[in-house]
Protein backbone atom coordinates (compact mmCIF):
# COMPACT_ATOMS: atom_id res chain seq x y z
CA UNK A 1 0.00 0.00 0.00
CA UNK A 2 1.20 3.45 -0.85
CA UNK A 3 1.02 6.54 1.28
CA UNK A 4 -1.84 7.91 -0.82
CA UNK A 5 -4.03 4.93 0.13
CA UNK A 6 -4.05 6.12 3.74
CA UNK A 7 -5.22 9.63 2.93
CA UNK A 8 -8.98 8.85 3.20
CA UNK A 9 -8.49 7.16 6.58
CA UNK A 10 -6.33 10.03 7.82
CA UNK A 11 -8.89 12.57 6.61
CA UNK A 12 -11.72 10.76 8.42
CA UNK A 13 -9.61 10.61 11.58
CA UNK A 14 -8.91 14.36 11.40
CA UNK A 15 -12.57 15.23 10.92
CA UNK A 16 -13.66 12.94 13.77
CA UNK A 17 -10.89 14.38 15.98
CA UNK A 18 -11.96 17.96 15.29
CA UNK A 19 -15.57 17.03 15.88
CA UNK A 20 -14.71 15.28 19.15
CA UNK A 21 -12.56 18.21 20.28
CA UNK A 22 -15.09 20.85 19.32
CA UNK A 23 -17.97 19.18 21.19
CA UNK A 24 -15.82 18.71 24.31
CA UNK A 25 -13.99 22.04 24.51
CA UNK A 26 -16.86 24.21 23.29
CA UNK A 27 -19.19 22.31 25.59
CA UNK A 28 -21.83 21.78 22.97
CA UNK A 29 -24.80 20.09 24.68
CA UNK A 30 -25.16 16.41 23.83
CA UNK A 31 -28.75 16.95 22.58
CA UNK A 32 -27.44 19.40 19.91
CA UNK A 33 -24.35 17.60 18.66
CA UNK A 34 -22.99 14.56 20.47
CA UNK A 35 -19.27 13.76 20.08
CA UNK A 36 -18.39 10.84 17.78
CA UNK A 37 -17.27 8.76 20.76
CA UNK A 38 -20.73 8.84 22.33
CA UNK A 39 -22.36 8.14 18.94
CA UNK A 40 -20.25 5.01 18.56
CA UNK A 41 -21.00 3.98 22.12
CA UNK A 42 -24.73 4.48 21.59
CA UNK A 43 -24.62 2.60 18.29
CA UNK A 44 -23.08 -0.37 20.03
CA UNK A 45 -24.74 -0.25 23.45
CA UNK A 46 -28.21 0.39 22.01
CA UNK A 47 -27.75 -2.29 19.37
CA UNK A 48 -30.55 -4.48 20.79
CA UNK A 49 -32.92 -1.53 20.34
CA UNK A 50 -31.59 -0.52 16.91
CA UNK A 51 -31.24 -3.96 15.39
CA UNK A 52 -34.95 -4.74 14.74
CA UNK A 53 -35.34 -1.31 13.12
CA UNK A 54 -32.22 -1.87 11.00
CA UNK A 55 -33.54 -5.28 9.96
CA UNK A 56 -36.80 -3.71 8.77
CA UNK A 57 -35.04 -1.00 6.77
CA UNK A 58 -32.59 -3.54 5.39
CA UNK A 59 -35.34 -5.83 4.12
CA UNK A 60 -37.11 -2.85 2.54
CA UNK A 61 -33.92 -1.97 0.69
CA UNK A 62 -33.21 -5.55 -0.38
CA UNK A 63 -36.76 -6.09 -1.60
CA UNK A 64 -36.61 -2.76 -3.43
CA UNK A 65 -33.35 -3.76 -5.10
CA UNK A 66 -34.70 -7.11 -6.24
CA UNK A 67 -37.90 -5.56 -7.52
CA UNK A 68 -35.85 -2.96 -9.38
CA UNK A 69 -33.61 -5.65 -10.87
CA UNK A 70 -36.61 -7.75 -11.83
CA UNK A 71 -38.21 -4.88 -13.69
CA UNK A 72 -35.29 -2.72 -14.88
CA UNK A 73 -33.33 -5.54 -16.52
CA UNK A 74 -36.21 -6.81 -18.70
CA UNK A 75 -37.28 -3.25 -19.52
CA UNK A 76 -33.77 -2.22 -20.58
CA UNK A 77 -33.46 -5.33 -22.75
CA UNK A 78 -36.88 -4.81 -24.35
CA UNK A 79 -36.11 -1.14 -25.02
CA UNK A 80 -32.78 -2.19 -26.52
CA UNK A 81 -34.35 -4.86 -28.72
CA UNK A 82 -37.15 -2.57 -29.92
CA UNK A 83 -35.85 0.97 -30.50
CA UNK A 84 -39.38 2.11 -31.39
CA UNK A 85 -40.47 1.11 -27.91
CA UNK A 86 -37.52 2.97 -26.43
CA UNK A 87 -38.64 6.13 -28.20
CA UNK A 88 -42.13 5.68 -26.79
CA UNK A 89 -41.06 4.88 -23.25
CA UNK A 90 -38.10 7.21 -22.83
CA UNK A 91 -40.21 10.34 -22.15
CA UNK A 92 -42.14 8.49 -19.43
CA UNK A 93 -38.94 7.28 -17.85
CA UNK A 94 -37.47 10.76 -17.80
CA UNK A 95 -40.74 12.22 -16.53
CA UNK A 96 -40.82 9.65 -13.74
CA UNK A 97 -37.47 11.04 -12.61
CA UNK A 98 -38.66 14.65 -12.87
CA UNK A 99 -41.38 13.92 -10.29
CA UNK A 100 -39.84 14.52 -6.88
CA UNK A 101 -40.23 11.05 -5.45
CA UNK A 102 -40.16 12.42 -1.91
CA UNK A 103 -43.20 14.55 -2.65
CA UNK A 104 -45.30 11.48 -3.37
CA UNK A 105 -44.09 9.62 -0.28
CA UNK A 106 -47.14 10.70 1.77
CA UNK A 107 -49.41 9.47 -1.02
CA UNK A 108 -47.65 6.12 -1.08
CA UNK A 109 -48.32 5.73 2.63
CA UNK A 110 -51.99 6.50 1.99
CA UNK A 111 -52.13 4.00 -0.85
CA UNK A 112 -49.91 1.23 0.46
CA UNK A 113 -50.20 1.69 4.20
CA UNK A 114 -47.80 2.08 7.12
CA UNK A 115 -46.19 -1.30 6.53
CA UNK A 116 -43.09 -2.01 4.51
CA UNK A 117 -44.88 -2.01 1.13
CA UNK A 118 -44.78 1.76 0.73
CA UNK A 119 -41.05 1.86 1.61
CA UNK A 120 -40.17 -1.00 -0.73
CA UNK A 121 -42.03 0.88 -3.43
CA UNK A 122 -40.07 4.07 -2.68
CA UNK A 123 -36.74 2.24 -2.81
CA UNK A 124 -37.83 0.49 -6.00
CA UNK A 125 -38.73 3.63 -7.96
CA UNK A 126 -35.52 5.32 -6.89
CA UNK A 127 -33.22 2.46 -7.95
CA UNK A 128 -35.18 1.50 -11.02
CA UNK A 129 -34.05 4.46 -13.10
CA UNK A 130 -30.24 4.26 -12.69
CA UNK A 131 -30.27 0.52 -13.37
CA UNK A 132 -32.44 0.80 -16.49
CA UNK A 133 -30.48 3.70 -17.93
CA UNK A 134 -27.04 2.28 -17.21
CA UNK A 135 -27.91 -1.15 -18.57
CA UNK A 136 -29.55 0.31 -21.67
CA UNK A 137 -26.60 2.55 -22.46
CA UNK A 138 -24.25 -0.35 -21.79
CA UNK A 139 -26.12 -2.53 -24.28
CA UNK A 140 -26.14 0.27 -26.82
CA UNK A 141 -22.42 0.93 -26.45
CA UNK A 142 -21.55 -2.41 -28.06
CA UNK A 143 -19.01 -2.07 -30.85
CA UNK A 144 -20.74 -2.31 -34.28
CA UNK A 145 -17.89 -4.46 -35.61
CA UNK A 146 -18.80 -7.16 -33.11
CA UNK A 147 -22.43 -6.90 -34.13
CA UNK A 148 -21.46 -7.49 -37.77
CA UNK A 149 -19.39 -10.49 -36.68
CA UNK A 150 -22.36 -12.02 -34.85
CA UNK A 151 -24.67 -11.32 -37.76
CA UNK A 152 -22.27 -13.03 -40.15
CA UNK A 153 -22.10 -16.01 -37.82
CA UNK A 154 -25.85 -16.26 -38.18
CA UNK A 155 -26.43 -15.66 -34.45
CA UNK A 156 -29.99 -15.21 -33.21
CA UNK A 157 -30.89 -12.14 -31.14
CA UNK A 158 -30.97 -14.27 -28.02
CA UNK A 159 -27.49 -15.71 -28.67
CA UNK A 160 -26.13 -12.26 -29.48
CA UNK A 161 -27.69 -10.94 -26.29
CA UNK A 162 -26.20 -13.52 -23.96
CA UNK A 163 -22.79 -13.84 -25.60
CA UNK A 164 -22.18 -10.29 -26.77
CA UNK A 165 -24.49 -7.52 -25.56
CA UNK A 166 -25.00 -8.69 -21.98
CA UNK A 167 -21.34 -9.23 -21.05
CA UNK A 168 -20.49 -6.05 -22.91
CA UNK A 169 -23.01 -4.09 -20.80
CA UNK A 170 -22.07 -5.64 -17.45
CA UNK A 171 -19.55 -2.98 -16.31
CA UNK A 172 -22.08 -0.20 -16.90
CA UNK A 173 -24.85 -2.28 -15.35
CA UNK A 174 -22.80 -2.67 -12.17
CA UNK A 175 -21.97 1.05 -12.13
CA UNK A 176 -25.73 1.74 -12.19
CA UNK A 177 -26.41 -0.90 -9.55
CA UNK A 178 -23.80 0.65 -7.24
CA UNK A 179 -25.52 4.02 -7.52
CA UNK A 180 -28.82 2.23 -7.00
CA UNK A 181 -27.95 0.41 -3.79
CA UNK A 182 -26.57 3.55 -2.16
CA UNK A 183 -29.58 5.73 -2.98
CA UNK A 184 -31.97 2.92 -2.03
CA UNK A 185 -31.42 3.75 1.66
CA UNK A 186 -32.67 7.27 0.99
CA UNK A 187 -35.91 5.96 -0.47
CA UNK A 188 -36.56 3.60 2.41
CA UNK A 189 -35.80 6.20 5.09
CA UNK A 190 -37.96 8.91 3.52
CA UNK A 191 -40.79 6.40 3.34
CA UNK A 192 -40.33 5.65 7.04
CA UNK A 193 -40.22 9.34 7.99
CA UNK A 194 -43.61 9.90 6.44
CA UNK A 195 -45.27 7.08 8.28
CA UNK A 196 -44.07 3.79 9.67
CA UNK A 197 -44.16 1.59 12.74
CA UNK A 198 -40.66 0.22 12.43
CA UNK A 199 -37.38 1.05 10.71
CA UNK A 200 -34.32 3.27 11.17
CA UNK A 201 -36.17 6.28 9.70
CA UNK A 202 -38.96 5.76 12.23
CA UNK A 203 -36.40 5.43 15.03
CA UNK A 204 -34.74 8.69 13.94
CA UNK A 205 -38.02 10.61 14.02
CA UNK A 206 -38.91 9.19 17.43
CA UNK A 207 -35.49 9.89 18.95
CA UNK A 208 -35.33 13.35 17.45
CA UNK A 209 -38.62 14.25 19.08
CA UNK A 210 -37.22 13.10 22.44
CA UNK A 211 -33.96 15.03 21.87
CA UNK A 212 -32.03 11.73 21.89
CA UNK A 213 -29.69 13.11 19.26
CA UNK A 214 -27.03 10.48 19.93
CA UNK A 215 -29.57 7.82 18.95
CA UNK A 216 -30.41 9.76 15.77
CA UNK A 217 -26.74 9.76 14.87
CA UNK A 218 -26.38 6.12 15.82
CA UNK A 219 -29.23 5.30 13.39
CA UNK A 220 -27.49 7.32 10.69
CA UNK A 221 -24.30 5.40 11.39
CA UNK A 222 -26.14 2.10 10.93
CA UNK A 223 -27.71 3.37 7.71
CA UNK A 224 -24.33 4.44 6.38
CA UNK A 225 -22.83 1.09 7.27
CA UNK A 226 -25.69 -0.67 5.46
CA UNK A 227 -25.31 1.44 2.32
CA UNK A 228 -21.54 1.00 2.36
CA UNK A 229 -21.89 -2.73 2.96
CA UNK A 230 -24.22 -3.13 -0.01
CA UNK A 231 -21.91 -1.06 -2.18
CA UNK A 232 -18.96 -3.27 -1.23
CA UNK A 233 -21.06 -6.40 -1.77
CA UNK A 234 -21.99 -5.30 -5.29
CA UNK A 235 -18.30 -4.59 -5.95
CA UNK A 236 -17.36 -8.10 -4.79
CA UNK A 237 -20.02 -9.68 -7.01
CA UNK A 238 -18.86 -7.51 -9.90
CA UNK A 239 -15.26 -8.62 -9.49
CA UNK A 240 -16.32 -12.27 -9.36
CA UNK A 241 -18.34 -11.98 -12.56
CA UNK A 242 -16.18 -9.63 -14.61
CA UNK A 243 -12.85 -11.38 -14.59
CA UNK A 244 -11.79 -10.38 -18.07
CA UNK A 245 -9.71 -7.42 -19.19
CA UNK A 246 -10.70 -5.56 -22.33
CA UNK B 1 -17.53 -25.49 -69.83
CA UNK B 2 -16.35 -22.42 -71.64
CA UNK B 3 -18.95 -20.28 -69.95
CA UNK B 4 -16.83 -18.06 -67.69
CA UNK B 5 -19.63 -17.99 -65.13
CA UNK B 6 -18.98 -21.63 -64.38
CA UNK B 7 -15.60 -20.92 -62.87
CA UNK B 8 -16.68 -17.93 -60.89
CA UNK B 9 -17.95 -18.57 -57.46
CA UNK B 10 -18.54 -14.91 -56.79
CA UNK B 11 -19.33 -12.26 -59.34
CA UNK B 12 -19.91 -8.61 -58.58
CA UNK B 13 -21.40 -6.55 -61.37
CA UNK B 14 -21.90 -2.80 -61.50
CA UNK B 15 -21.43 -2.22 -57.77
CA UNK B 16 -21.87 1.39 -56.69
CA UNK B 17 -21.73 3.21 -53.39
CA UNK B 18 -21.61 6.88 -52.51
CA UNK B 19 -21.56 8.75 -49.22
CA UNK B 20 -23.19 12.18 -49.16
CA UNK B 21 -22.90 12.59 -52.91
CA UNK B 22 -19.28 11.47 -52.88
CA UNK B 23 -18.89 8.43 -55.12
CA UNK B 24 -16.71 5.81 -53.48
CA UNK B 25 -17.09 3.49 -56.49
CA UNK B 26 -19.52 2.94 -59.30
CA UNK B 27 -19.80 0.38 -62.06
CA UNK B 28 -17.33 -1.87 -60.31
CA UNK B 29 -16.98 -5.43 -61.59
CA UNK B 30 -15.09 -8.20 -59.89
CA UNK B 31 -15.06 -11.95 -60.25
CA UNK B 32 -13.58 -14.46 -57.86
CA UNK B 33 -12.76 -17.96 -58.94
CA UNK B 34 -13.31 -21.00 -56.78
CA UNK B 35 -10.33 -21.97 -54.62
CA UNK B 36 -8.38 -19.00 -55.86
CA UNK B 37 -6.57 -16.42 -53.79
CA UNK B 38 -7.65 -12.99 -55.00
CA UNK B 39 -5.92 -9.97 -53.55
CA UNK B 40 -7.03 -6.34 -53.66
CA UNK B 41 -4.47 -3.57 -53.36
CA UNK B 42 -5.12 0.16 -53.51
CA UNK B 43 -4.35 3.51 -51.93
CA UNK B 44 -5.67 4.15 -48.44
CA UNK B 45 -9.24 5.41 -48.34
CA UNK B 46 -10.08 4.33 -51.88
CA UNK B 47 -13.03 2.20 -50.76
CA UNK B 48 -11.82 -1.37 -50.38
CA UNK B 49 -13.32 -1.88 -46.93
CA UNK B 50 -16.52 -0.21 -48.14
CA UNK B 51 -16.74 -2.85 -50.86
CA UNK B 52 -16.36 -5.58 -48.23
CA UNK B 53 -18.99 -3.90 -46.07
CA UNK B 54 -21.32 -4.10 -49.03
CA UNK B 55 -20.46 -7.76 -49.60
CA UNK B 56 -21.00 -8.75 -45.98
CA UNK B 57 -24.18 -6.70 -45.74
CA UNK B 58 -22.84 -4.37 -43.07
CA UNK B 59 -23.95 -1.57 -45.41
CA UNK B 60 -26.24 -1.61 -48.41
CA UNK B 61 -24.77 -0.96 -51.84
CA UNK B 62 -26.54 1.70 -53.92
CA UNK B 63 -26.46 -0.46 -57.02
CA UNK B 64 -24.91 -3.67 -58.16
CA UNK B 65 -25.50 -7.36 -58.47
CA UNK B 66 -23.85 -9.97 -56.31
CA UNK B 67 -24.01 -13.39 -57.84
CA UNK B 68 -23.00 -16.37 -55.78
CA UNK B 69 -22.82 -19.73 -57.54
CA UNK B 70 -25.25 -18.27 -60.12
CA UNK B 71 -27.63 -17.19 -57.44
CA UNK B 72 -28.36 -13.47 -57.06
CA UNK B 73 -27.99 -12.29 -53.46
CA UNK B 74 -28.32 -8.95 -51.72
CA UNK B 75 -25.22 -9.79 -49.66
CA UNK B 76 -23.00 -12.72 -48.73
CA UNK B 77 -24.15 -12.73 -45.11
CA UNK B 78 -24.47 -16.48 -44.74
CA UNK B 79 -21.98 -17.62 -47.35
CA UNK B 80 -18.75 -15.93 -46.35
CA UNK B 81 -16.55 -15.73 -43.30
CA UNK B 82 -14.93 -12.42 -42.53
CA UNK B 83 -11.74 -11.47 -40.78
CA UNK B 84 -10.31 -8.04 -40.17
CA UNK B 85 -7.24 -6.28 -38.87
CA UNK B 86 -8.84 -6.31 -35.41
CA UNK B 87 -9.09 -9.84 -34.09
CA UNK B 88 -12.50 -9.15 -32.48
CA UNK B 89 -12.00 -11.87 -29.90
CA UNK B 90 -14.47 -11.65 -27.03
CA UNK B 91 -12.54 -10.95 -23.83
CA UNK B 92 -14.97 -12.92 -21.65
CA UNK B 93 -14.44 -16.14 -23.58
CA UNK B 94 -11.39 -18.39 -23.59
CA UNK B 95 -9.62 -18.97 -26.91
CA UNK B 96 -11.46 -22.25 -27.43
CA UNK B 97 -14.83 -20.67 -26.60
CA UNK B 98 -14.06 -17.88 -29.04
CA UNK B 99 -13.12 -20.36 -31.74
CA UNK B 100 -16.28 -22.40 -31.20
CA UNK B 101 -18.56 -19.38 -31.31
CA UNK B 102 -19.52 -19.64 -35.01
CA UNK B 103 -20.33 -23.32 -34.50
CA UNK B 104 -22.48 -22.48 -31.49
CA UNK B 105 -24.37 -19.58 -33.05
CA UNK B 106 -24.71 -21.47 -36.32
CA UNK B 107 -26.32 -24.36 -34.41
CA UNK B 108 -23.72 -26.80 -35.65
CA UNK B 109 -23.19 -30.11 -33.93
CA UNK B 110 -20.81 -29.26 -31.08
CA UNK B 111 -19.73 -32.85 -30.44
CA UNK B 112 -18.49 -32.91 -33.99
CA UNK B 113 -17.05 -29.39 -34.09
CA UNK B 114 -14.96 -29.45 -30.92
CA UNK B 115 -12.40 -31.94 -32.27
CA UNK B 116 -12.28 -29.89 -35.48
CA UNK B 117 -11.40 -26.77 -33.50
CA UNK B 118 -8.92 -28.76 -31.43
CA UNK B 119 -7.16 -29.93 -34.60
CA UNK B 120 -7.00 -26.37 -35.89
CA UNK B 121 -5.47 -25.23 -32.59
CA UNK B 122 -2.73 -27.79 -33.06
CA UNK B 123 -2.27 -26.89 -36.70
CA UNK B 124 -1.95 -23.18 -35.97
CA UNK B 125 0.29 -23.72 -32.96
CA UNK B 126 -2.23 -22.71 -30.33
CA UNK B 127 -2.44 -26.05 -28.52
CA UNK B 128 -2.02 -25.63 -24.81
CA UNK B 129 -3.66 -22.23 -24.92
CA UNK B 130 -7.28 -23.40 -25.30
CA UNK B 131 -8.37 -22.14 -21.90
CA UNK B 132 -6.32 -18.94 -21.96
CA UNK B 133 -8.11 -15.62 -22.33
CA UNK B 134 -7.39 -13.18 -25.17
CA UNK B 135 -5.64 -10.65 -22.90
CA UNK B 136 -3.19 -13.33 -21.82
CA UNK B 137 -1.68 -13.96 -25.25
CA UNK B 138 0.26 -12.04 -27.89
CA UNK B 139 -1.18 -10.18 -30.87
CA UNK B 140 0.05 -12.84 -33.28
CA UNK B 141 -1.61 -15.60 -31.26
CA UNK B 142 -4.82 -13.61 -31.05
CA UNK B 143 -4.86 -13.27 -34.81
CA UNK B 144 -4.22 -16.98 -35.19
CA UNK B 145 -7.17 -17.64 -32.89
CA UNK B 146 -9.27 -15.29 -35.04
CA UNK B 147 -8.13 -17.35 -38.01
CA UNK B 148 -9.34 -20.56 -36.34
CA UNK B 149 -12.67 -18.89 -35.64
CA UNK B 150 -12.89 -17.76 -39.26
CA UNK B 151 -12.39 -21.36 -40.36
CA UNK B 152 -15.04 -22.52 -37.90
CA UNK B 153 -17.60 -20.49 -39.84
CA UNK B 154 -17.41 -23.47 -42.16
CA UNK B 155 -17.93 -21.32 -45.26
CA UNK B 156 -16.33 -21.71 -48.67
CA UNK B 157 -15.43 -18.06 -49.14
CA UNK B 158 -13.29 -16.07 -46.73
CA UNK B 159 -13.04 -12.28 -46.86
CA UNK B 160 -9.90 -10.88 -45.30
CA UNK B 161 -9.53 -7.14 -44.69
CA UNK B 162 -5.88 -6.47 -43.91
CA UNK B 163 -5.83 -9.48 -41.58
CA UNK B 164 -2.14 -9.22 -40.75
CA UNK B 165 -1.42 -5.51 -40.92
CA UNK B 166 -1.39 -5.03 -37.14
CA UNK B 167 1.39 -7.58 -36.71
CA UNK B 168 5.16 -7.27 -36.74
CA UNK B 169 7.01 -8.36 -39.87
CA UNK B 170 8.19 -11.72 -38.54
CA UNK B 171 4.82 -12.79 -37.16
CA UNK B 172 3.25 -11.61 -40.39
CA UNK B 173 5.47 -13.88 -42.48
CA UNK B 174 4.55 -16.93 -40.44
CA UNK B 175 0.84 -16.09 -40.60
CA UNK B 176 1.07 -15.59 -44.35
CA UNK B 177 1.96 -19.24 -44.72
CA UNK B 178 -1.09 -20.07 -42.61
CA UNK B 179 -3.25 -18.03 -44.99
CA UNK B 180 -1.79 -20.06 -47.81
CA UNK B 181 -2.81 -23.16 -45.89
CA UNK B 182 -6.43 -22.00 -46.02
CA UNK B 183 -6.25 -22.24 -49.78
CA UNK B 184 -4.16 -25.37 -50.19
CA UNK B 185 -5.24 -27.57 -47.27
CA UNK B 186 -8.76 -26.28 -46.58
CA UNK B 187 -9.74 -25.54 -50.19
CA UNK B 188 -11.11 -22.14 -49.32
CA UNK B 189 -11.70 -19.34 -51.78
CA UNK B 190 -10.03 -16.21 -50.52
CA UNK B 191 -10.57 -12.53 -51.19
CA UNK B 192 -8.07 -10.41 -49.32
CA UNK B 193 -7.35 -6.70 -48.97
CA UNK B 194 -3.78 -5.75 -48.14
CA UNK B 195 -1.41 -2.81 -48.20
CA UNK B 196 1.59 -5.07 -48.27
CA UNK B 197 2.54 -5.54 -51.92
CA UNK B 198 4.94 -8.36 -51.11
CA UNK B 199 2.16 -10.15 -49.28
CA UNK B 200 -0.10 -9.69 -52.30
CA UNK B 201 2.50 -11.10 -54.65
CA UNK B 202 3.47 -14.00 -52.39
CA UNK B 203 -0.11 -15.16 -51.88
CA UNK B 204 -2.25 -13.97 -54.75
CA UNK B 205 -3.29 -15.90 -57.81
CA UNK B 206 -4.87 -12.72 -59.03
CA UNK B 207 -3.98 -9.27 -57.78
CA UNK B 208 -6.14 -6.26 -58.47
CA UNK B 209 -4.68 -2.80 -58.24
CA UNK B 210 -7.28 -0.14 -57.51
CA UNK B 211 -7.15 3.56 -58.20
CA UNK B 212 -7.94 6.18 -55.58
CA UNK B 213 -11.50 7.47 -55.25
CA UNK B 214 -13.70 6.89 -57.16
CA UNK B 215 -12.29 3.41 -56.91
CA UNK B 216 -11.87 1.47 -60.13
CA UNK B 217 -9.69 -1.39 -61.25
CA UNK B 218 -6.48 0.08 -62.57
CA UNK B 219 -4.71 -3.13 -63.34
CA UNK B 220 -5.09 -6.86 -62.89
CA UNK B 221 -2.16 -9.22 -62.50
CA UNK B 222 -2.42 -12.94 -62.95
CA UNK B 223 0.36 -14.72 -61.10
CA UNK B 224 0.98 -18.33 -61.98
CA UNK B 225 4.24 -18.80 -60.12
CA UNK B 226 3.91 -21.90 -57.92
CA UNK B 227 3.46 -21.38 -54.21
CA UNK B 228 5.08 -21.11 -51.73
CA UNK B 229 6.87 -18.34 -53.57
CA UNK B 230 10.14 -16.66 -52.92
CA UNK B 231 10.43 -12.99 -53.30
CA UNK B 232 13.67 -13.27 -55.23
CA UNK B 233 11.63 -14.29 -58.29
CA UNK B 234 12.55 -11.66 -60.90
CA UNK B 235 9.03 -11.70 -62.34
CA UNK B 236 7.54 -10.81 -58.95
CA UNK B 237 10.13 -8.11 -58.32
CA UNK B 238 9.26 -6.52 -61.63
CA UNK B 239 5.55 -6.47 -60.80
CA UNK B 240 6.31 -5.08 -57.36
CA UNK B 241 8.29 -2.17 -58.80
CA UNK B 242 5.52 -1.51 -61.26
CA UNK B 243 2.82 -1.56 -58.58
CA UNK B 244 4.80 0.73 -56.30
CA UNK B 245 5.15 3.23 -59.13
CA UNK B 246 1.44 3.05 -59.80
CA UNK B 247 0.57 3.52 -56.11
CA UNK B 248 2.94 6.42 -55.70
CA UNK B 249 1.52 8.00 -58.79
CA UNK B 250 -1.95 7.74 -57.27
CA UNK B 251 -1.00 9.79 -54.21
N1 LIG C 1 -19.99 5.68 -42.89
C1 LIG C 1 -19.36 6.49 -43.76
N2 LIG C 1 -19.81 7.74 -44.00
C2 LIG C 1 -19.20 8.56 -44.87
N3 LIG C 1 -18.10 8.23 -45.55
C3 LIG C 1 -17.58 7.01 -45.36
C4 LIG C 1 -18.18 6.07 -44.46
N4 LIG C 1 -17.44 4.94 -44.47
C5 LIG C 1 -16.43 5.16 -45.34
N5 LIG C 1 -16.52 6.39 -45.89
C6 LIG C 1 -15.59 6.95 -46.87
O1 LIG C 1 -15.42 6.02 -47.90
C7 LIG C 1 -14.09 6.05 -48.34
C8 LIG C 1 -13.52 4.68 -48.43
O2 LIG C 1 -13.31 4.17 -47.12
P1 LIG C 1 -12.77 2.70 -46.91
O3 LIG C 1 -12.71 2.43 -45.46
O4 LIG C 1 -13.56 1.76 -47.75
O5 LIG C 1 -11.30 2.80 -47.51
P2 LIG C 1 -10.18 1.68 -47.63
O6 LIG C 1 -9.86 1.53 -49.06
O7 LIG C 1 -10.58 0.48 -46.89
O8 LIG C 1 -8.98 2.40 -46.90
P3 LIG C 1 -7.82 1.74 -46.01
O9 LIG C 1 -6.91 1.07 -46.99
O10 LIG C 1 -7.17 2.91 -45.37
O11 LIG C 1 -8.45 0.79 -45.05
C9 LIG C 1 -13.31 7.00 -47.45
O12 LIG C 1 -13.10 8.19 -48.12
C10 LIG C 1 -14.22 7.20 -46.28
O13 LIG C 1 -14.10 8.50 -45.80
MG1 LIG D 1 -9.92 -0.50 -45.08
Amino acid sequence: MKLIDFIPAVLVAIILGLWEGATRFMEIPIFILPPPSSIFTTAVVKAPLILPHAATTFSEIILGIFMALGTAVPLAIIMFAKPALEKTLAPFLVASQAIPVFAIAPLLVVWLGYGIASKVFMAWIIIFFPITISLLSGLKSCDPEFRVLFRLMGASFYDTLRWLYWPWALPQFFAGLKVGVTVATIGAVIGEWVGAQQGLGYLMIQSNARLQVDLVFAAILWLTAMGLGLWILVGVVENRIIKWKV
Amino acid sequence: MNNPGERHMLQITGAAKSYNGQTVFSGLNLAVEREQFTVLVGPSGCGKSTLFDGLTGAIGLDRGRISWNHEILTHLGHHAAYMQQKDLLLPWFSLMENALLPAKTGKQDMVQMEPVAQKLFVRLGLNGYESHYPHEISGGMRQRCALVRTLMFNRDLILLDEPLSALDAITRRSLQSLLLLLQTAFKKTLLMITHDIEEALLLGDEVYLFSSQPMRIKERFVLDQPKPRLFSDPGLLKIKRHMLEQLEGAL
